[in-house]
């Protein structure tokens, strides 16, 4: 047996039974994909000795034509994917079905984008596509996963229907489990040649040509259609003749429809995936207690065998509850309850089962979202099905308060067994935890008799994020899927998490407490909360601590404690002896770093001998003396919306939120990342007045908006408190005025980019500069008291600040802050000074991506408003269609401006003719326009309040669209130049005024690290594991051959005033602008401290040109294009391998390196030549109308 | 004329080797070095530290903001097998030797006892000549005596001697405070040859940033003084071969160090400056003054103005400075 989650045992079987896998990221499917990739890589063959084909297209819509491709022309094809690239794969779906077409396309089931968008699991996806024509096998469970993999291909190629086979996104996709492995020989044998021949024997060929894909008229279409009946009535046989094939293969047996319980059941609940592992288990508890019920797990859902699905029911069944884990709005029922009603209606009204009255049937919703489906919840529907009059249409797992569909349940029913050892651990994203957890399950799960689970949980923001690991370690296989309310230990690796997070409320009575943490055992007990105080003695807890960050550091892994605290989860949990499992846990070491280096290995085994000799076991005293409770999610000061709402989802309780405390049209305020004190920096930077010379760079780069500038009046400083710092404004212009750079300490992320971009030095100390870290701890009180002053004090006017020179520019309030972002995050930088720039008049399209999820994941949003309460309005619609997304704003506030204006000019004789031409002739083109136009636009409403016609309410409700509008269509590379390049390039030929702001990060940085069309030729992605051998889209030169798009290439980090300048002309200019921005990225392996400096090499290595093309200067004769980064000055090489994915390259595939960095250096010389010839050409003189010079 | 020498045991056509520097890490120029009439090559040093810290850096890369993010759990594919460490500088020693005929002098610098020898015994079974041991330590620890250091040095050479067959040079500082001792001592630990003297990178001050550089400064004619004088110092009374290198940019530049007793001049910079092909000029000049002087071969004139054999021994000691100063007359007073 081994351990394995979801997806690579799914890949494991697809890789090996295929020889063509197209595939596009999307979680939870990706890492199906990525394994593929992998084995390809290391020239792993399939079952018939040769290596599939991998291979990664630009959307899933385009996987789904070179999957359809792949199959018409004989291969055997497959593809993984979830959600919005389900969606996507529909039409070919309805192609490849319709045209018999083997294949399986497996599906890490999630949820669709609808109020919002969510990563987590349910059927939602699935359910859109059974109309398709594929056949839908659903499994339950990792083993199941990998069994059904193997089944649907067999059944698939023997019926010629094509088989969507689904788990649950994340639950299965991502549980790790112990598992029997398929062995080859196994799939060999479910897989009959003979269809794999005919298959091949169906292709498109020259050499025996057919045609496919006819169009046809309404004589034949209907019959032709019927065609297939044949087909999809034999495929349930076929489905069970594999799984019986199988059984006698493994001896793992399936049916299409399996009931388990008692043989006379009377209530029973119908459901497919992961949940019915939870059920299957309530079922034998509640049996065991006496209880008369059962559950029927549907496996193979469509073709719906109705006979089967009646047969399988007891004869005793009297109701059954079956439950949907999708929404269809507005339907009579869920898809699975419709099907079952009329299947009942059906099999009874044909003899077939032995049912003979219609059961009491209700449907429910359940588990949208990865929402946990507990045992409580389960017996809450047997308990809802034992009424006489049961809630139909129900929900549960929530709390319905709008219409009230959901049934309670007991939060404290459980069916854990007790001879499970339940571990829970709170780790730091970056600590290693998760990682050394799935080692350890993989120690016990492989050294042991011992059955495992793993499953993990991840944080909603990327800097400074926790994971929550549930480990489950049984003597038999476990079917508990959901997470861990009762824990036998609980390990806490992170001690600010103690303020943060009742960890303790799932540890059961006697249960172990581990916690990582500087204080030693006798001075423990008053650092801890009260709360948690209250826990270990209520419970009688075992405490043991450790400085495992101690440890570490001298074992030279730094902050990474896992190793340390899994040394220590062994020797406390006795799972495995002693001895035993510190000699598996060096076997692990060696295996996972050998390849990497012996000093890895050592530094790790050394942390293994030192760890247990530091473990100590507290005393927990019999009184509760802790002068400090925890902290509540948020400030008492925040507005209710954030206190009751947004702090439940700070404070991880966001699952008791009643559906009434949330907003019915997925609308939400902005500015509330501001009440999420998060306090990640263990060092925050720290102002020296004397040093600074306000360049207004810190602030400029700062990715948290953590670092403002105002100019002030002295008299604001009269209640300064007393650390405050402010100095004399240096800037002629605002001479006079006092000037403060000031930190917000709970929000920075301690990324220090601030310090590394400061240019002044402190003349004495020269290690120093103007911008200093520090610790925060002792910082902390006094400068969030300066915060609060700072913020006290008023913005400055905008019509004061030039905003072409970043050293004023940068006073300009940034209307986005404290956003989830990696820190010393790239992208952020930009969106930052798009805010502050033209935020208060700014529409944003933003394309999911990682700009989307630290812009708009919940709990909290970064986009914020200034005093007058006006900011950037943000949405995201799709990854798409981002481009036209934001073109409809464009096109609608460009038509409501001109209808306001056709408006104003009715009812000019009532508001005036002069405030009408003033309004009308405004050319707002600079701050103080803009600001006079709203003073101008303030006034029109004012009196359009006192005329009553229609027209003037009309206008009312437009007159803000008077007032010029900036639209910005922001996204990814991912975006840019694959998924959403259609759609950007028609945008862009459009001509209308958007602002499209491309964050090039070079790759997939979202769904982790996969290729692009940006990413440049020699760097190591996902996909490219041997380097990108293409050269990078040049998306640049493709905008600028349509002539009148405003084109900019920027690098913050090479020059700071160009990237502002090239904004202020992108916004100014009216048609389309595009600017392409490198955003440096975890994903290029860097260290993002000094990230800038590698943008700075990338210019001076001519890899990444600086340039402006400005379709105005062509009317006035000019060149429009105008480079702005000098000639390449270094080697490629010096800027390549400061980044691990280019340098890692040399150790991974070394002659592929050095052949792909001289092609690159090449690509670097032709691209400067070829940019300095456009940029060097004369232009024709500006016609004024007169005939065209003839070229020669 | 016969301008055969040995170095190492290794019979040499001539004295020109080049020496250890980036030149040597494409397979061309090692060609091209030997078309131009190096006599040997010793190739630019394995720096097991650069290594380790490589494989770190690796693994910090990989394994960093993994698993933190349910949408990310990785950013980069992990091939099973990365070819780290000596892998590359091994089959660099075997293309090399597959190369050119002339002898290939591995350079390695451990920063570990056990990555000293391994390295070595590797570097001998990938087929190297020789193995020049680049001891590079600038010690700075206040509470480190000087004899700690020496120590140090002849821990490595007496460590890896016995794991190898081939000949071992040892390539040193001058900053030790009794270098003929030393050398002594070196060739008692087992070395079969010194190089004299190893430069290390003089850090500058870059003044528009205030910050610490390092700054590759190629030698000056000048540099040959100092491995001049302690060639002709320790020519003769220590048994081992000796390689001057630092500041040899000409024939007559060879043939000092060859009067002074080194067996062969190793030469870089100059190379850097003027091309791989100026080995070739450097030998025709040489056999030209050999020849205007009436010289039958190399051998004739090594050693002959070393300390042992030279006129004035007193010269190349402390006197020397005195009269030097002497003898200093600036162009105007």
């Amino acid at each position: 047996m081994t351990t394995i989650d979801g997806n690579e045992a799914v890949a494991y079987v697809a890789y090996r039974t295929n020889e063509v896998i197209a595939i596009y990221p999307i979680t939870p499917s990706s890492p199906m994909g990525e394994w593929s990739d992998a084995w390809a890589s290391a020239d792993t063959a399939n079952l018939w000795g040769t290596i599939p084909a991998v291979i990664e297209l630009q959307s899933e819509g385009g996987a789904a034509g070179t999957v359809h491709g792949a199959l018409q022309t004989g291969s055997l094809t497959t593809t993984f994917t979830a959600s919005q690239g389900l969606l996507l794969m529909i039409p070919n779906m309805y192609k490849i079905a319709g045209e018999l077409t083997p294949t399986v396309f497996h599906v890490a089931a999630r949820s669709l984008a609808a109020q919002g968008l969510s990563i987590f699991g349910d059927h939602s996806d699935v359910m859109a596509t059974r109309a398709t024509g594929f056949a839908l096998l659903g499994s339950a469970s990792v083993q199941e996963a990998m069994d059904f993999a193997l089944i649907s291909q067999a059944a698939a190629l023997e019926s010629r229907i094509p088989f969507l086979h689904f788990f649950d996104g994340f639950r299965t996709s991502h549980e790790v489990a112990k598992v029997e492995l398929l062995t080859e020989d196994d799939m060999r044998e479910m897989l009959d040649m003979d269809f794999v021949l005919a298959h091949r024997a169906r292709a498109l060929s020259p050499d025996h040509p057919v045609l496919r894909g006819t169009a046809q008229n309404p004589d034949v279409y209907f019959q032709a259609r019927e065609t297939v009946n044949p087909f999809y009535n034999r495929c349930p046989e076929i489905t069970q003749a594999a799984m019986d094939k199988f059984a006698a293969l493994t001896g793992r047996s399936y049916q299409l429809f399996e009931y388990h319980g008692t043989a006379n059941a009377e209530r029973v609940i119908v459901l497919m995936g992961s949940g019915a592992e939870t059920v299957h288990e309530t079922v034998d508890y509640l049996n065991d207690g006496g209880a008369n019920v059962g559950v029927l797990k549907v496996r193979l859902y469509r073709p719906f065998d109705v006979q089967r699905f009646i047969e399988a029911l007891p004869a005793t069944t009297k109701a059954l509850a079956i439950l949907d884990r999708t929404k269809e709005p507005g339907s009579g029922g869920e898809p699975l309850y419709l099907d079952c009603i009329a299947a009942l209606h059906e099999g009874i009204q044909n003899g077939w089962g032995e049912l003979e009255d219609m059961p009491k049937i209700i449907g429910g919703r359940y588990g949208l979202s990865s929402n946990e489906f507990t045992p409580g919840m389960v017996k809450a529907i047997y308990d809802n099905l034992a009424l006489k009059h049961p809630k139909n249409h129900f929900t549960i797992g929530i709390n319905d308060d709008l219409t009230h569909t959901s049934l309670a349940y007991d939060e404290n029913f459980s069916t854990e067994p007790a001879n499970v050892i339940r571990s829970m651990f709170y780790g730091l994203g970056s600590d290693g935890t998760v990682g050394a957890n799935k080692n350890s399950i993989k120690i016990i799960g492989e050294n042991t008799d011992n059955f495992a689970q793993g499953y993990f949980v991840y944080d909603s923001k990327k800097a400074g994020a926790i994971t929550v690991s549930h480990l489950r370690f049984g003597p038999l296989p476990i079917r508990s899927t959901y997470l861990i309310t009762r824990a036998n230990f609980v390990a806490c690796h992170q001690p600010n998490f103690l303020e943060r997070y009742d960890m303790l409320a799932s540890l059961i009575d006697g249960g172990t407490f581990l916690l990582n943490t500087p204080f030693d055992r006798d001075a423990i007990w008053p650092q801890l909360p009260r709360q948690v105080q209250q826990h270990l003695i209520e419970k009688r807890a075992k405490f043991y601590v450790i400085n495992a960050t101690r440890v570490s550091r001298a074992s030279g892994m730094g902050n990474r404690i896992n190793t340390v605290m899994q040394v220590c989860f062994f020797a406390l949990s006795n799972v495995l002896p002693k001895a035993e499992a510190i000699e598996a846990i060096k076997y692990a070491i060696q295996k996972s770093y050998g390849n990497k280096g012996e000093e890895t290995v050592a530094r790790n085994l050394k942390a293994v001998d030192d760890a247990l000799a530091h473990l100590h076991e507290v005393t927990v005293p019999d009184d509760i003396t802790s002068a400090f409770n925890m902290p509540p999610a948020v400030s008492p000061l925040a507005p209710e919306f954030v206190r009751e709402v947004l702090g439940k989802m700070i404070g991880g309780c966001g699952d008791a939120l009643p559906v009434s405390a949330l907003p019915c049209d997925g609308t939400y305020p902005t500015g509330t990342a501001k009440w999420e004190k998060r306090n990640l920096a263990l060092e925050i930077p720290v102002w020296d007045t004397e040093v600074c010379i306000q360049c207004g760079k810190c602030a400029m780069v700062c990715p948290h908006s953590v670092i403002r500038i105002k100019a002030y009046d002295e008299k604001f400083l009269a209640a300064a408190p007393p650390t405050f710092k402010a100095c004399d404004a240096r800037d002629r212009e605002w001479a006079g005025l006092k000037y403060t750079i000031q930190v917000a300490p709970e929000d920075c992320t301690g990324c220090a980019i601030c310090v590394d971009v400061c240019p002044a030095k402190n003349k004495s100390e020269t290690r120093l500069k103007a911008i200093n870290m520090q610790p925060q701890s002792p910082l902390r009180d006094a400068e969030r008291d300066n915060w609060d002053f700072y913020l006290s004090i008023p913005e400055m006017d905008r019509r004061l600040v030039k905003n072409s020179t970043i050293r004023q520019q940068q006073a300009q309030e940034p209307l986005f802050e404290f956003s989830g972002a990696c820190a010393g995050c790239g992208e952020t930088p930009y969106i930052k000074l798009v805010t502050q720039l033209f935020g208060d008049r700014a529409v944003i399209a933003n394309a999911t991506g990682c700009s989307s999820i630290y812009g708009g994941n919940l709990p909290t949003t970064p986009y914020t408003v200034n005093a007058e309460g006006r900011g950037p309005a943000w949405s995201n619609s799709l990854f798409e269609d981002n481009a036209e997304f934001g073109l409809g704003f464009r096109v609608s506030i460009d038509k409501q401006t001109a209808f306001a204006k056709e408006l104003l000019n009715q009812v000019a004789p009532l508001v005036g003719d002069e405030l009408t031409q003033a309004i009308l002739q405004a050319m707002q083109n600079d701050e103080a326009d803009i600001y006079e136009q709203r003073e101008r636009v303030s006034e029109l409403k004012n009196r359009l309040l006192n005329i009553g016609s229609l027209a003037a309410r009309q206008l009312l409700s437009l007159a803000d669209l008077l007032v010029k509008k900036s639209v910005w269509i922001i996204g990814g590379d991912g975006w840019a130049y694959d998924i959403g390049f259609g759609g950007l390039d028609h945008v862009m030929a459009s001509g209308r005024n958007v602002n499209i702001l491309v964050l090039d990060t070079e790759v997939y940085s979202n769904t982790g690290g996969q290729m692009s069309k940006a990413t440049p030729r020699g760097a190591v992605a996902k996909f490219a594991a041997a380097g990108k051998p293409a050269a990078k889209k040049d998306l640049g030169l493709i905008a600028m051959t349509y002539g009148n798009v405003y084109v900019a290439r920027v690098a913050m980090g090479a020059k700071d005033e160009h990237t502002l300048k090239a904004f202020l002309e992108a916004e100014a200019y009216d048609g389309p602008s595009l600017i392409i921005a490198y955003s440096h990225c975890i994903a290029h392996g860097i260290n993002m401290t000094t990230a800038m400096q590698n943008q700075k090499a990338a210019v001076e290595a001519g890899q990444w040109l600086l340039y402006r093309f400005h379709p105005d200067r062509a009317e006035v004769g000019e060149n429009p294009l105008q480079l702005d980064s000098k000639a390449p000055k270094i080697a490629l090489e010096k800027y390549l391998y400061l980044e691990n994915r280019f340098k890692m390259l040399t150790t991974s595939h070394p002659e592929d390196a050095k052949r792909l960095l001289n092609e690159a250096q090449q690509d670097v010389y032709t691209r400067w030549q070829y940019f300095e010839y456009l940029a060097a050409r004369k232009m024709n003189a500006p016609t004024n109308g007169k005939e065209l010079t003839k070229l020669s | 004329m016969d301008l055969r020498t040995t170095y190492l045991g290794l019979p040499l056509r001539t004295p020109l080797v080049v020496s250890a520097s980036p030149l040597s890490e494409e397979l061309d120029n090692i060609k091209r070095m030997e078309d131009a009439g190096a006599a040997a090559i010793v190739l630019h040093s394995l720096f097991e530290e650069q290594l380790t810290n490589d494989s770190l850096e690796l693994d910090f890369h990989l394994s960093h903001h993994t698993e933190c993010f349910a949408e990310a759990l990785t950013f980069f594919p992990e091939p099973q097998k990365f070819h780290r460490g000596p892998d590359e500088y091994l089959n660099h020693i075997r293309k090399a030797k597959q190369a050119v005929q002339i002898p290939i002098i591995a350079s390695l610098n451990g920063s570990t006892l056990g990555g000293w020898t391994a390295y070595a015994k590797e570097m001998e079974q990938a087929g190297a000549d020789a193995i020049e041991l680049n001891i590079y330590h600038i010690p700075t620890d206040t509470e480190m005596p000087g004899v700690e250091v020496e120590h140090t040095y002849l821990d490595i050479i007496e460590m890896v001697k016995p794991h190898i067959k081939i000949p071992v040079a040892v390539k040193i500082s001058p900053f030790f405070s009794n270098l003929a001792h030393l050398a002594k001592e070196f060739v008692n630990a087992g070395a079969d040859g010194l190089v004299l003297f190893n430069r290390f990178y003089q850090p500058d001050i870059n003044f528009e940033t205030l910050e610490i550089q390092p700054n590759i400064i190629f030698s000056t004619p000048q540099a040959l003084r100092l491995p001049m004088r302690w060639i002709a110092i320790l020519y003769g009374r220590i048994n081992c071969s000796l390689a001057a290198t630092s500041g040899i940019h000409t024939a007559q530049d060879v043939i000092k160090m060859l009067m002074v007793g080194a067996n062969v001049t190793m030469l870089c910079s100059v190379l850097f400056r003027r091309g791989i092909e100026h080995l070739s000029m450097i030998e025709r000049d040489m056999i030209l003054w050999l020849s205007e002087h009436e010289y039958d071969s190399v051998r004739q004139l090594q050693g002959s103005m070393s300390q042992k054999y030279c006129a004035n021994p007193s010269e190349f000691e402390r006197a020397q400075y005195v009269r030097a100063l002497h003898s200093y007359k600036p162009a105007r007073y």
